[in-house]
């Protein structure tokens, strides 16, 4: 059983019918006891930094989280504003995050030549860093779908688990032990989302 | 380096879809949530659903359909239609859409574009613009399905539509509109370079060549189809079809060809 964290922040419903049509059982969930009872986690996410933050602080499900992520070390994976609140602050508010990896999150600026649009929005190829069990069967042509102004800066590049160019190369996604961190959607990007949510769920 | 979207577009005319030619006699096309399983098997980049209806007729989204529809989609997905307020998108984006699509209530009340664009984010807003040809030359934009012609201008109302929070233009030409020609190319052009917005062109498709010409030389974001991607040869047989991502990546190469 997978729980998706329900603190409000955008819809979530798609991440449900995808581990659905995987044959994988979730439950969207804001309860302390359902989401200690789940195998793994999955925290969605859309929206501001700080929203998300407080809402998961007004919901009480912070504590909850610190316990089972970092003390019990259940998988957890982060989508979206989901990966950028597991690291410890961000451009975008004045609220701390998680801070489960270490780094800020940062708005996409680009200077002289290289002028690209923010938000970074529509399909990007995605390469893995080697041996990410999170990336298993996704090659080189990996491609998702990304809509999303503000990028995770990881300090210890060993966290980086994949990259994306936009501009510049930017880190995509995150792999720190039992912590995980895609800032695109696997939930609107066809096989390779299918793929990826199917290698979480076999972690 | 974003990948450029080709983009099917298929119209509601209460739970069937149905092609125009012009935006007028609409055919019937098919099941709405059959064709899109299928778009969704070929995983298309993304999809946008416009009710033809609802405006005209003053009627709501037709949210069970499109959650209907969503249910099989694990690709991007914008509906438009009878879009009237905040409450109107905040349930289309519950329902599983990414994005909204307004056209007759931007151009009756352009203040919605910024009530929405502030409340979800521009990246969500997508402000459709319809254009037909003037008689003695130019360009006006209409709206309700094309039946009221406006005064605005289309490059200015695309500007404006930005100032005012649009994430994205759906452009589409009433005269190409199913009819296999090509793209406007200079009404495009014209509208494409005006704004920062991503513009996506419409209506005339007949061919990937005219996605390949109007993404590089008329300066479109996007490529968008109905005709194309539902019909094939020239008596209009329902085909639902989508090219394959090794040709598509090869389309939008300066080189090729």
């Amino acid at each position: 059983m997978i729980a998706i964290i329900d603190y409000s922040m955008g819809n979530v419903a798609s991440i449900a019918r995808m581990l659905k049509k995987l044959g994988i059982d979730s439950l969207l969930t804001r309860d302390p006891d359902e989401i200690c009872a789940a195998e793994k986690l999955i925290l969605p996410g859309v929206g501001a930094f700080d929203t998300g933050m407080r809402n998961l602080r007004d919901a009480e499900i912070k504590d909850v989280l610190q316990r089972i992520v970092v003390e019990e070390r259940k998988p957890v994976l982060g989508i979206c504003l989901g990966m950028q609140l597991l690291f410890n602050r961000s451009e975008e508010g004045v609220e701390p995050g998680l801070g489960w990896i270490d780094g800020d999150v940062k708005r996409f600026r680009f200077s002289g030549e290289q002028k690209e649009r923010v938000p970074h929005m529509g399909w990007n190829l995605v390469m893995p860093s080697p041996g990410i069990p999170l990336f298993a069967e996704l090659t080189k042509d990996a491609r998702f779908y990304f809509v999303h102004s503000y990028f995770a800066d990881p300090i210890d590049t060993s966290d980086i688990a994949a990259t994306t160019q936009h501009g510049f190369k930017f880190c995509c996604a995150v792999s720190r032990g039992n912590i995980h961190g895609v800032q695109f959607h696997p939930e609107k990007s066809h096989k390779f989302g299918l793929q990826l949510l199917k290698n979480f769920a076999e972690l | 380096m974003l990948i450029t979207r080709v983009i099917p577009v298929l119209l509601l005319r209460r739970r069937s879809l149905v092609k125009s030619i012009k935006f007028r006699n609409p055919t019937y096309v098919g099941d709405p949530i059959n064709t899109v399983r299928i778009f969704n098997e070929r995983e298309v980049d993304e999809i946008v659903i416009l009710d033809i209806e609802a405006s005209t007729k003053n009627a709501e989204p037709q949210f069970d359909l499109l959650e209907e529809i969503a249910s099989e989609a694990f690709m991007p997905l914008a509906y438009g239609g009878g879009v009237k307020s905040v409450s109107h998108a905040r349930e289309i984006f519950r329902r599983g859409a990414e994005k909204v699509v307004i056209n007759t209530s931007a151009c009756e009340n352009p203040t919605l574009i910024s009530e929405l664009s502030s409340e979800f984010g521009a990246q969500s807003i997508v402000v459709s613009i319809d254009v037909k040809r003037k008689w003695l030359g130019g360009y006006k934009v209409a709206c309700r399905q094309a039946r009221v012609t406006t005064n605005k201008n289309p490059i200015e109302w695309a500007k404006a539509a930005q100032a005012y929070g649009a994430g994205e233009i759906l452009l589409t030409s009433v005269e190409r509109d199913g009819t296999f020609l090509g793209y406007d190319l200079p009404l495009v052009s014209s509208v494409a370079s005006a704004v920062d917005i991503p513009v996506i062109a419409c209506g005339g498709a007949g061919s990937l060549a005219h996605a390949r010409e109007v993404v590089l030389r008329a300066g479109a974001a996007a490529a968008a189809a109905g005709s194309l991607f539902v019909f094939q040869g020239s008596h209009r047989a329902v085909l639902v079809n989508y090219p394959k991502r090794e040709l598509l990546d090869q389309l939008f190469t300066e080189s090729n060809h």
